[in-house]
């Protein structure tokens, strides 16, 4: 199975390690991975702060570099989101746009989605060197992606050694919100000091975050306020477990 | 209001909605550092986000349950004039009288005209937002009126000289101390913060002012036109009291409150109290069609149904239509991050929570208000939430693009989204700014990898929380190495190089 990368501004440079780890689970599984090197961003920052000309002219990009592409998985559940939310909407007024731009969305998942729905990958047989409890917080733009169960939870839960631990008001937002964080600071510090009191009261040793945005804001408070759990992406779990070795390359 | 207000400043431009807070900045500062404030709220408002689920969650289908009631309101918006002439078509067959108000100036003038009229002296009054909008309070003691509030909360409030900070529980940023202190200096007692001994106080006072009232005023939470009907919901029976014991019943109405059918009521009901205090119905629901009937004991002698646009049907006219389905249940507020950390007060006028943030801008002006917008994680909580609904987000960010349209975003800041979306168009350009954006923050100062002070714009960030420090290598340079080792490694599969895309 071919599945080309969209690793997002963000992990490209702050989390590159976070795009190593989608990578090795996929060709772990049997995909191809392939990095089309023309990628930039989604458009999401320019769409959300009101600017959806711009997040077009970003959005008609995207879909150019991916041509072609049999599935498009990226790590981060709010770009995603913005693919599938707002494309078909920003072509509205050009019907042979929005039918490339419809064709687009149907073939991006988020990672998580895609391990669970298309891949169907089964982690029973892998196991964490250590024990791990680990918390996960939901991401808002899930929301959005109809992933409001928490297949990312039961996913994980099949890794030996992982031991999931509840997190307090698990779905409320983290406080980033792209230039929200920084137009906002002392009302998105307080939403993600609430959120780092959460995960130390939850006593996990990591909090899964499957976005880069809310992953940089919560680790950056985590950093600040004494957060004693690690913010990892789910990739990052699932790589460490199959570098575990217990398992077989079964899926 | 009092003569000596207008003498000190000069009347500011007159908007629809009160603004009692105007600086959102200085307030967010204020309550976003105010932990007993969080303390509270999430004591009650998030308590009851999950009550809502769980209530929601024992019905059968809460999902189409809320897309009925969403389209019932969509189609009620699409043909208000109809169903509002048919509604005063069914209030008069039924003795009462409608008047339709422009905006709250007429609506407070029809009151106190209703009341001069009726020799009414004394009026009580039960929860209504739109008079929150009116200002009708003031406006009736200014015309030598006396009105009591005679919800709990609310009348918490008058004595306080206050504003409701929720939609549905209006008192939520007051802690018992303060009630107690409030009560103690009006009711000239010794003080209690004990909350039973403090409703039993203001019970025993409006059950005196119940029976000398001569005009009840009320809200309407549905009017509904086949009949003529109106419905009011309550938990403390003080709506029921102001609407059958005085002689005279007003009710006032914003015009997006009326719905088709009776029919329709339960899908509302059923969604109103789950939504907003996670109850499967109000205490009280009370459905009224006019007034005292000849034979009939109780009830007033007149009923009057106020009609209020006020900037409804500007809204109506336009994209945001969909606000106006709101049924003003809280259940946004209690979902919202912010909400949750600056209350209600910090929104500017009466509406506050993600819903205000929409409608007081539409109401006032975008310039007027121009954090609202903005103030938001746009985490779609809201829109989960609405029992209706409203796609609060995505009208928010319809609302930004409206006020970029309009001048009111900063120069710089519509020159940095340019300048950032055609450095996003071309590959070299995007990974020229990565590449300064790594060197220049790898310089910066850093703990174990954390930058806790970032120039500039980004300044915001680093006052709260610190910033990663971009490793020295991106993606795309781990992602050639991996190429590379499997390559040497001979491994035959996966191997398909670095591609443009742009073939």
């Amino acid at each position: 199975m071919k599945v080309s990368l969209f690793i997002t501004c963000l992990t490209d440079l702050f989390a590159p390690s976070v795009g190593m780890a989608v990578v090795k689970t996929l060709e772990h599984f049997g995909c191809e991975v392939d990095f089309p090197a023309d990628q930039t961003c989604c458009g999401q920052p320019a769409f959300n702060n009101g600017y959806p000309e711009q997040a077009r002219t970003l959005a008609q990009r995207m879909i150019r570099v991916f041509r072609g592409a049999d599935y498009i998985v990226t790590p981060s559940g709010s770009c995603c989101a913005m693919i599938r939310d707002h494309y078909p909407h920003l072509f509205a007024d050009n019907a042979i746009h929005q039918q490339e731009a419809l064709e687009f969305v149907a073939r991006t998942y988020e990672y998580i989605e895609f391990l669970t729905k298309i891949l169907k990958v089964d982690l029973t047989s892998y196991r964490l060197p250590e024990p791990v409890d680990f918390t996960y917080h939901y991401t808002c733009h899930l929301r959005g992606l109809e992933l409001t169960g928490e297949p990312c939870i039961d996913l994980l839960r099949q890794i030996g050694n992982c031991r999931f631990v509840p997190l307090e008001k698990a779905e409320q937002c983290c406080g980033f919100g792209g230039t929200f964080a920084t137009k906002y600071p002392d009302i998105s510090g307080a939403i993600v000091r609430d959120k780092v009191q959460c995960g130390n009261r939850s006593q996990a040793q990591v909090m899964i975050v499957n976005d880069g945005g809310c992953a940089m804001n919560i680790g950056g408070a985590g950093h600040r306020y004494g957060g004693t759990f690690a913010v990892r992406h789910a990739a990052e779990l699932i790589a460490a477990a199959l570098e575990g070795g217990h398992g077989n390359a079964g899926h | 209001m009092p003569a000596t207000d207008s003498q000190k400043k000069p009347a500011p431009p007159r908007l629809a909605l009160p603004v009692f807070v105007p600086d959102f900045m200085a307030s967010a500062a204020v309550e976003s550092a105010n932990q007993s404030l969080h303390d509270a709220l999430d004591n009650s408002v998030t308590k009851k986000d999950y009550s809502r689920r769980t209530m929601l969650a024992e019905l059968p289908d809460a999902e189409g349950l809320r897309a009925l009631a969403g389209n019932i309101k969509r189609h009620t918006l699409d043909h208000l004039d109809y169903y509002l002439e048919l509604l005063e078509k069914n209030v008069l067959a039924h003795g009462g009288q409608v008047h339709f108000a422009a905006d709250s100036q007429q609506a407070n003038d029809l009151v106190i005209a209703i009341a001069r009229r009726t020799n009414s002296r004394l009026i009580v009054k039960s929860k209504s937002m739109v008079s929150e909008e009116m200002e009708l309070n003031n406006a009736l003691q200014a015309a030598g009126l006396e009105v009591i509030e005679t919800d709990l909360g609310e009348f918490i409030l008058q004595v306080d000289k206050s504003h409701p900070s929720h939609l549905v529980m209006p008192v939520i940023h007051m802690r018992a101390k303060e009630i107690g202190e409030v009560f103690a200096a009006h009711f000239q007692v010794p003080y209690t913060d004990d909350p039973p001994t403090l409703a039993e106080m203001a019970r025993v006072y409006l059950r005196h002012r119940f029976n000398e009232a001569d005009m009840g005023i009320s809200g309407v939470n549905f009017a509904i036109a086949e009949t003529g009907s109106i419905c009011i919901c309550t938990n403390e029976g003080n709506g029921r009291m102001c609407t059958s014991r005085p002689r005279v019943h007003v009710a006032i109405m914003g015009m997006e409150k009326v719905i088709p059918a009776m029919e329709d009521l339960p899908v509302f009901l059923k969604l109103l109290a789950r939504s907003a205090s996670g109850q499967t119905l109000t205490q009280y629901t009370n459905i009224i069609t006019g007034p005292k009937r000849p034979g009939e004991h109780d009830g007033p002698e007149e009923f009057h149904l106020i009609i209020m646009d006020n900037g409804r049907l500007r809204i109506l006219a336009g994209e945001y239509r969909d606000t106006l389905r709101c049924i003003r249940c809280g259940a946004c507020l209690n979902a919202c991050p912010i909400y949750r950390k600056v209350g209600g007060h910090t929104y500017g006028s009466i509406y506050p929570g993600p819903i205000g943030a929409l409608i007081t801008p539409l109401f006032n002006g975008l310039a007027e208000h121009k954090h609202l917008p903005h103030a938001s994680s746009l985490c779609g909580a809201c829109y989960e939430a609405c029992p209706v609904k409203i796609n609060i987000p995505e009208m928010l960010i319809l609302m930004r693009r409206d006020q970029v349209r309009a001048g009111i975003a900063t120069r710089t800041e519509r020159w940095i989204f340019g300048l950032w979306t055609w450095g996003l168009r071309h590959r070299w350009s995007y990974r020229l700014g990565q590449v300064a954006q790594r060197l220049f923050m790898r310089r910066l100062p850093a703990k174990d990898d954390w930058i806790s002070k970032l120039p500039g714009p980004a300044k915001g960030w680093t006052r709260v929380r610190d910033f990663p420090r971009p490793p020295k290598h991106d993606f795309r340079y781990l992602w050639k190495e991996h190429q590379a080792k499997k390559r040497a490694m001979g491994d035959g599969k996966g191997i398909l190089g670095e591609r443009s895309g742009l073939e």
